[in-house]
């Protein structure tokens, strides 16, 4: 059971989110949706502590998360892996090694630095790539890989933390329509398999609808629907952000693009 | 489209029948003009004066600089061998010979590799210094008072001359190699440091942020979402330096800290004109077989690093 009572966020004047109250339980695939700007990102990333909170705490297990600190926190961000956008990998480093990352929190930090992973690590990482159908790739490096195969080496790199969440900000907003089933499967089939719990923003209410047990609507910070994807129906959804279903993923696909955009200026610059 | 149509006043467009639009924009590109050439006027006059300031502060008068190049010339033409063309490749016993004016080639070659090994050695210990204090040195990955400390530590290593440094580890350690190399490391540890640490902050942090969400720790994250991504720089940045420090390695030895510069240091100081020659060519061969091994071992490097870090 994951439990978010009364979480908040501000920057400056700009509460991003405010007062979100939600309580998960263990192994539902969650879908978060909302505009640009709603809250999305910035919720997803309190609960591993990427960003802080400023209010409100954020519970797992009964166990308060919120002010962990050192070797605790290292642990619980573990515990939940992210999925990114922007997949997050190390372009330069072969596929292997960056699926490897997500072991780094299990060993001693001395023999990581070494970059002396054990043999069974090994086999986790060929595993979990084999899994995806990426154990030939295991050598190459990670930009020689198309968006969607990317994605899932970040997917392997979650499991590898063996993970009892998986947080996914976005996780298809930058891929082609194919590889963006193929990713979504392949959280679903996590989520299945192994009742790992799966909160995930996305922009698509068709592909929310589709894949996940329930959906949260987010709109300036705050939740605004929270329910089955049978309770959101057209309707509701013009009730809820005053658009049409069309309207809205264009508005949200359009800034989703636009945010990929701003980010992918630094890799174009370290390229030299 | 009015801004851009001529008024046709009897023949062609005089300059007064251009529109209201256009006179005002020229106006407005003419007194920027102005504006720029002033602000470059001044700005010549300020560096003039700076310059005057600085030549009368330092003495460095038109007359002692006239006086002084002759003699320069006279000190070129007395360093220069007298090599005879017919005894050319005679033995080191016929004066005009190349073994005559290369009579201690052994020693000197000898000395010559021990200046490259300080360098080696010195880029070597620096570079490792620099890799550790870059990372904390880095704005995007560190913070506060350990940014301050490996900040400023870089700097005052880099703002003291390796001479100096030399001195100082000399009177330490002992005239020898030793306070040579030490002396270079530290220097290099300084001036790698910055330029490490600015191939960091050019790093794309979403893999940062990647490996911090899988739980790694801070040493973790450096190593595995940061460097390969910054070390072609990093080696390329080393091998750099490692020119720079055999050039000054060629010099430490002035102050005892071992090297060629102490034999260089007797010969112009006794005034041995055709030794002086003889080790300045050799110093200058060196350096240049080492600018271009570095060179073809940094493209390869950074060639071979574009595989698996
Ligand atoms: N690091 C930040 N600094 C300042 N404002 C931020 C920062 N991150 C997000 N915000 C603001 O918080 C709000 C929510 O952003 P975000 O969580 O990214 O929304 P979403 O992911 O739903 O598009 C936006 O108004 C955004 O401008
Ligand atoms: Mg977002």
């Amino acid at each position: 059971m994951l439990e978010l009572q009364g979480l908040g966020r501000r920057f400056g004047e700009v509460a991003a989110v405010d007062g979100v109250t939600l309580s998960v339980p263990a192994g539902q695939m969650v879908g978060v949706i909302g505009r640009s700007g709603a809250g999305k990102s910035t919720l997803i990333r309190m609960v591993n502590r990427l960003t802080e909170p400023t209010a409100g705490r954020i519970l797992f297990e009964g166990r308060d998360v919120t002010a962990l600190r050192g070797r605790a926190l290292r642990d619980w961000r573990a515990r939940c892996a992210m999925v990114f956008q922007q997949f997050n990998l190390v372009q330069r480093l072969d596929v292997l090694t960056n699926v490897l990352v997500g072991r780094l929190n299990h060993r001693p930090t001395m023999s990581s630095l070494l970059k002396r992973f054990t043999d069974e690590e090994r086999a986790m990482a060929l595993a979990a790539l084999d899994r995806f159908d990426l154990a030939a790739a295991a050598l190459q490096r990670a930009d020689t890989l198309s968006g969607g195969q990317q994605q899932r080496v970040a997917i392997a790199r979650a499991l590898l933390q063996e993970p009892r969440v998986i947080l996914a900000d976005e996780p298809i907003a930058s891929l082609d329509p194919r590889s963006a089933k193929v990713v979504m499967d392949a959280l679903r089939g996590l989520n299945r398999e192994r009742g790992i719990t799966v909160l995930c923003n996305l922009h698509h209410l068709d592909t929310a609808r589709e894949y996940c047990d329930r959906i949260v609507a987010m709109q300036s910070g705050r939740v605004v629907f929270d329910g089955t994807p049978a309770e959101l129906t057209a309707a509701r959804v013009r009730d809820v952000y005053g658009v049409d279903e069309a309207e809205f993923e264009e508005q949200a696909a359009a800034a989703v693009r636009r945010s990929a955009a701003n980010r992918a200026a630094p890799v174009a610059a370290n390229a030299a | 489209m009015d801004a851009l149509s001529f008024t046709a006043a009897g023949g062609g467009p005089a300059p007064s029948a251009w529109s209201p639009a256009v006179e005002r924009g020229e106006a407005a590109y003419q007194a920027a003009r102005r504006q720029r050439r002033n602000a470059t006027l001044i700005a010549l006059a300020v560096l003039t004066a700076c310059l005057l300031a600085s030549a009368w502060v330092s003495e460095a008068y038109p007359a002692t600089l006239l006086a002084g190049l002759p003699r320069i010339g006279e000190y070129l033409w007395r360093i220069l061998p007298s090599l005879r063309w017919d005894a050319l490749l005679s033995g080191t016993d016929t004066e005009g010979s190349l073994a005559f004016w290369f009579y201690r080639l052994d020693s000197w070659a000898w000395l010559l590799f021990e200046t490259a090994n300080m360098a080696a050695l010195a880029t070597l210990f620096g570079a490792s210094a620099a890799l550790l204090l870059a990372f904390p040195a880095a704005r995007n990955l560190s913070g506060g008072v350990p940014y301050q400390l490996a900040r400023r530590f870089c700097e005052a290593m880099r703002t003291v001359p390796e001479i100096v440094f030399a001195l100082i580890l000399v009177w330490a350690f002992g005239v020898g190699a030793l306070a040579g190399i030490l002396a270079i490391t530290l220097h290099t540890a300084g001036a790698l440091g910055k330029l490490f640490a600015e191939a960091i902050e050019n790093t794309d942090m979403r893999p940062w942020d990647a490996a911090r969400a899988a739980g790694a720790s801070w040493p973790e994250c450096c190593r595995f979402a940061i460097l390969p991504q910054a070390l072609p720089n990093i080696l390329s940045y080393a091998l750099l330096r490692f020119e720079t420090n055999i050039r000054s390695a060629s010099v430490i030895g002035f102050v005892g800290a071992g090297g060629i510069g102490e034999e260089l240091y007797k010969v112009i100081s006794f005034n041995y004109y055709e030794e002086i020659s003889a080790i300045i060519l050799l110093v200058i061969l060196a350096v240049a077989s080492v600018d271009l091994l570095s060179e073809r071992l940094r493209h390869r490097a950074i060639g071979a690093l574009g595989g698996a870090t």
